[in-house]
């Protein structure tokens, strides 16, 4: 049994670093953030998602992809190229790391569309390359893209996420942004594939909750084009922003409104504009809420967005020093890194804290 | 030569040493069921006579009455039922359709009853309704994933039009003259005390009521009974009847005895003649049809109300929905087999169409499939017998529900099912003043009100412990679902698993 035959609940930890100015720090920060909350995973799933780490290719959609088997490969290969400029390949650096086992083959790969493959499917980029995704992950067995973003890159694998870190020298990494999961799901997961963080195009998110509203959510979203494989609620909610926020074009704060909507009773005592817009999101995008615990860091192009379900059903802390902001799990996991603090606060549930880089910054 | 005679099914026994003559059950008893012998100072029955509606059970001050089912008996016979053998002497005898009331009885599967609900263990909380908010509040109506923004970047709030409710639950359609006036003065109070809707079924509105419009489901009919501009403009919503569940493909037929005074004057159609409701809209003889009646409704009222299709739950009843949703309808509204009628052919009642259940889940897939589900909003009936069947139904996939015969057993109906007889003890089904005026209104309203509170309650209680605060978000997650009892294709058709699963 592998990820996607079974719903898999799990609890986890969450971790978040981001630079405003768009400095570039290492990789370490993160890593050593998620050291601190070891106790809140199993050993199960761990990853990271880091943002500007390929400056000098920033232009390209950098995909990772898990391959169980050579053959996978040359059939993903053979894909790639019928439908992408192949800029670059390489296989993803690991270090041997005692605790983390059973590697499948980890390759990178640096691409942008073929002009005449582009035009005749009439979409745009961005839903070209989504498609494209899909296209590997459901029907080449034995072939996974987990990371397809550009500028950024998601690290995934089974163990602790400190050991993860160490496994894909995440310490050798620069970024404007690193966030960070580790995973204690009640199964096993039998499978790489299912840690987090999930991404798709740039958009990548960790969550630690179980959602009460999974199947809702999936048979909505299953309409509009996307294809839950995984079963795990980070799966679907990654789905859910990006359907919400490139497709229909709402803002991340519109997103939030949706996704974690106030209650009605909230909503009423609003001033009426924003009672008219809040009501018209809630109503419009209604099987989109989610309901349950979760906390979830979102990573894209130029940003973060941190949110608690409306409940505030898991513990989620920002904290701020100059330019840096970061999200935790807990408040230790950003101590641990930066102990002076101009400010720290643990957001309300439904209240979405976005951050983004400053103007010109990248 | 064949003697007519059919032992009665149910027998009234009364206890004498009880009994004190004091004649209630005979003035009660529409029926003529008990009689008085002044020269035996004594009370008498006639069990023939009697529809077993408990009405004199329920009056007699000293407990004297109690009705049994006979053990009278034809020899046994699996084939050959008793029902089987006296509804051919009936028919012998009368060269006539036999008729009905109340929804299918028979020994079909009842899917909500295979049907069990989940819950939240340590993984993630359940949620105490008493102490966290809990929503129950449902928009029905098409929702449109798109976003339009003026100059300065705000979203236009423009929605289809739609209807709100407190809760997933509105009385269906009964018409005025298949029930009384303080049934339907009852329905509409309650719906506006509520927050929820009622429907006037086919019968046109009567005046009176036209101040709960906000609260009210004006229906068009295939006889367009009591249609007119002010009608339609009174209500929240207007809903197309194409079928019922109880009689899917036949029509109706209110008796001419039936049409009088104000049932006459609501309806536009003289004292006396028969209200015939044709078996199809004789303007609807396909979809492309059914499009310009819903759009001449839309523009009969300025598009400022959804349009609801109601259709029964036949065969087909997935492609059928699927045409709807791009009929310009705003709701669809599907009645299963067991759906109530105030009279029906008992053949049709109980052989045509299909269970709501399995409707549902095929219908709700079917629209998924063809990305439309959110062109349109599900409401299901037929039938919806507790707060727990609305949950199932919610989670199956269904928006809201409709409730007719809870509704009317909330008011007094002992589902004694001979509505068609037109001599309702209980002042429901009839139009007989003395026994209209034996249902108080003022009294009727609160029982409806309390038995949707009370299943709201109950719906907060299922959701809370499931881990959902809003009932959105249990709108067709059937993972909460599993089955037990059912084959593969059953589950493989309500899109659940088996429990243990």
């Amino acid at each position: 049994m592998r990820e996607g035959m079974f719903r898999n609940l799990s609890g986890c930890a969450i971790s978040g670093i981001f630079s405003r100015t768009g400095k570039r720090f290492s990789g370490k920060l993160i890593v050593d953030s998620m050291t601190v909350m070891h106790e809140r995973s199993n050993g199960l799933g761990g990853g990271f998602a880091g943002y500007g780490i390929y400056p000098e290719y920033k232009d390209f959609y950098a995909f990772h992809i898990f391959y169980d088997s050579y053959a996978a490969k040359k059939d993903c290969e053979e894909f790639l190229e019928k439908h992408f400029d192949i800029i670059n390949l390489s296989k993803i650096p690991t270090r041997k790391v005692p605790q983390i086992k059973d590697e499948p083959l980890i390759w990178r790969y640096f691409l942008t569309p073929l002009p005449t493959k582009l035009a005749s499917s009439q979409l745009d980029e961005r839903e070209f390359v989504v498609k494209c995704v899909f296209r590997i992950n459901t029907t080449i067995k034995g072939a996974y893209v987990f990371s397809s973003g550009k500028n950024m890159g998601v690290f995934k694998a089974m163990g602790y996420p400190e050991d993860v870190g160490r496994f894909y020298r995440l310490e050798e990494y620069e970024g404007y942004c690193f966030t960070g999961h580790g995973r204690y799901p009640t199964n096993t997961p039998g499978w790489w594939g299912g840690a987090h963080p999930f991404a798709l195009l740039d958009y990548s998110v960790v969550h630690n909750g179980e959602i009460s509203s999974y199947d809702a959510n999936r048979r909505t979203i299953e309409m509009y084009g996307y294809k839950c494989t995984l079963l795990t609620d980070t799966e679907v909610i990654t789905y859910i922003i990006d359907y919400l926020n490139r497709k229909v074009g709402l803002t991340l704060k519109e997103v939030c409104a949706v996704i974690a909507a106030p209650f009605w009773s909230t909503i009423e005592r609003k001033p009426q504009d924003e009672r008219e817009e809040l009501e018209f999101l809630r109503s419009t995008f209604d099987t989109l809420l989610i309901t349950g615990p979760f906390s979830i860091i979102v990573g894209f192009e130029g940003g973060m967005m941190a949110l608690n379900d409306r409940l505030k059903l898991r513990s989620m802390v920002v904290g701020e020093k100059d330019d840096m902001v970061y999200v935790a799990s807990e408040e230790a996991a950003i101590r641990v890194i930066q102990d002076e603090l101009d400010r720290v606060w643990s957001p309300k549930g439904g209240e979405g804290v976005i951050i983004t880089l400053e103007k010109g910054k990248s | 030569m064949a003697v007519n005679y059919i032992y009665p099914e149910y027998e009234v026994v009364r206890n004498y040493d009880r009994c004190i003559a004091c004649r209630v059950c005979e003035r009660q008893c529409a029926n003529e069921v008990h009689e008085y012998l002044p020269d035996l100072k004594k009370m008498v029955t006639d069990d023939s006579k009697c529809v077993n509606c408990h009405r004199c059970v329920a009056l007699c001050p000293t407990r004297a009455l109690k009705i049994v089912k006979t053990d009278h008996t034809f020899r046994e016979n699996a084939n050959w039922t008793g029902k089987s053998i006296n509804e051919i002497y009936k028919q012998a005898e009368s060269g006539g359709v036999l008729l009905s009331s109340m929804g299918n009885p028979g020994q079909y599967p009842i899917y909500f009853d295979r049907i069990l609900l989940n819950a939240s263990q340590v993984t993630n909380p359940s949620i105490d309704p008493l102490r966290e908010p809990m929503e129950t509040r449902v928009l029905l109506g098409s929702k449109v994933h798109r976003i339009e923004r003026d100059e300065k970047g705000r979203i236009k709030k423009v929605m289809p039009p739609h209807v709100e409710l407190s809760v997933p639950v509105m009385f269906s359609a009964m018409s005025y003259g298949s029930i009384s006036y303080n049934a339907h003065e009852s329905l509409a109070r309650a719906a506006s005390e509520l927050g929820i809707l009622y429907n006037t079924g086919e019968g046109g509105l009567h005046e009176d009521l036209y101040k709960y419009g906000k609260n009210t489901i004006v229906q068009v009919a295939s006889g367009r009974f009591g249609v007119h501009k002010a009608y339609l403009n009174s209500a929240a919503a207007i809903e197309i009847k194409m079928g019922q569940g109880a009689k899917p493909g036949i029509g109706g037929h209110l008796p001419g005895a039936k049409i009088v005074g104000d049932i006459s004057k609501t309806r536009m159609i003289p004292e006396g003649t028969d209200a015939i409701s044709p078996a199809p809209h004789h303007d609807i003889y396909s979809i492309e049809d059914l499009r310009q009646l819903v759009f001449s409704l839309k523009e009969a009222t300025g598009y400022t109300k959804p349009v609801i299709v109601k259709i029964a739950a036949v065969h087909n009843v997935s492609a059928i929905a699927s045409g709807i949703a791009r009929s310009g309808a705003d709701i669809i509204a599907i009645d299963g087999f067991r759906g109530g009628t105030g009279a029906a052919p008992t053949r049709i009642r109980d052989h045509v169409g299909i269970p709501i259940e399995l409707a549902l889940a095929s219908v709700d897939k079917r629209l998924r499939d063809e990305g439309i589900r959110n062109n349109v909003s599900i409401v299901v009936a037929g039938s919806i017998r507790s707060s727990a069947d609305v949950v199932k139904a919610v989670a199956l996939g269904a928006d809201a529900v409709y409730i007719g015969t809870a509704a009317l057993i909330a008011l007094g109906c002992h589902l004694c099912r001979s509505c068609h007889t037109g001599k309702c003890n209980w002042g429901i089904a009839t139009q007989r003043e003395d026994l209209v005026k034996r249902l108080n209104p003022n009294l009727g309203y609160r029982r409806l009100v309390n038995l949707i509170t009370a299943w709201k309650h109950e719906i907060k209680e299922m959701m809370g412990g499931m881990g959902i605060n809003s009932i959105e978000a249990l709108r067709g997650n059937r993972l909460m679902l599993r089955g037990v009892g059912l084959n593969e294709k059953e589950l493989e058709i309500l899109g659940i698993k088996h429990a243990g699963e």
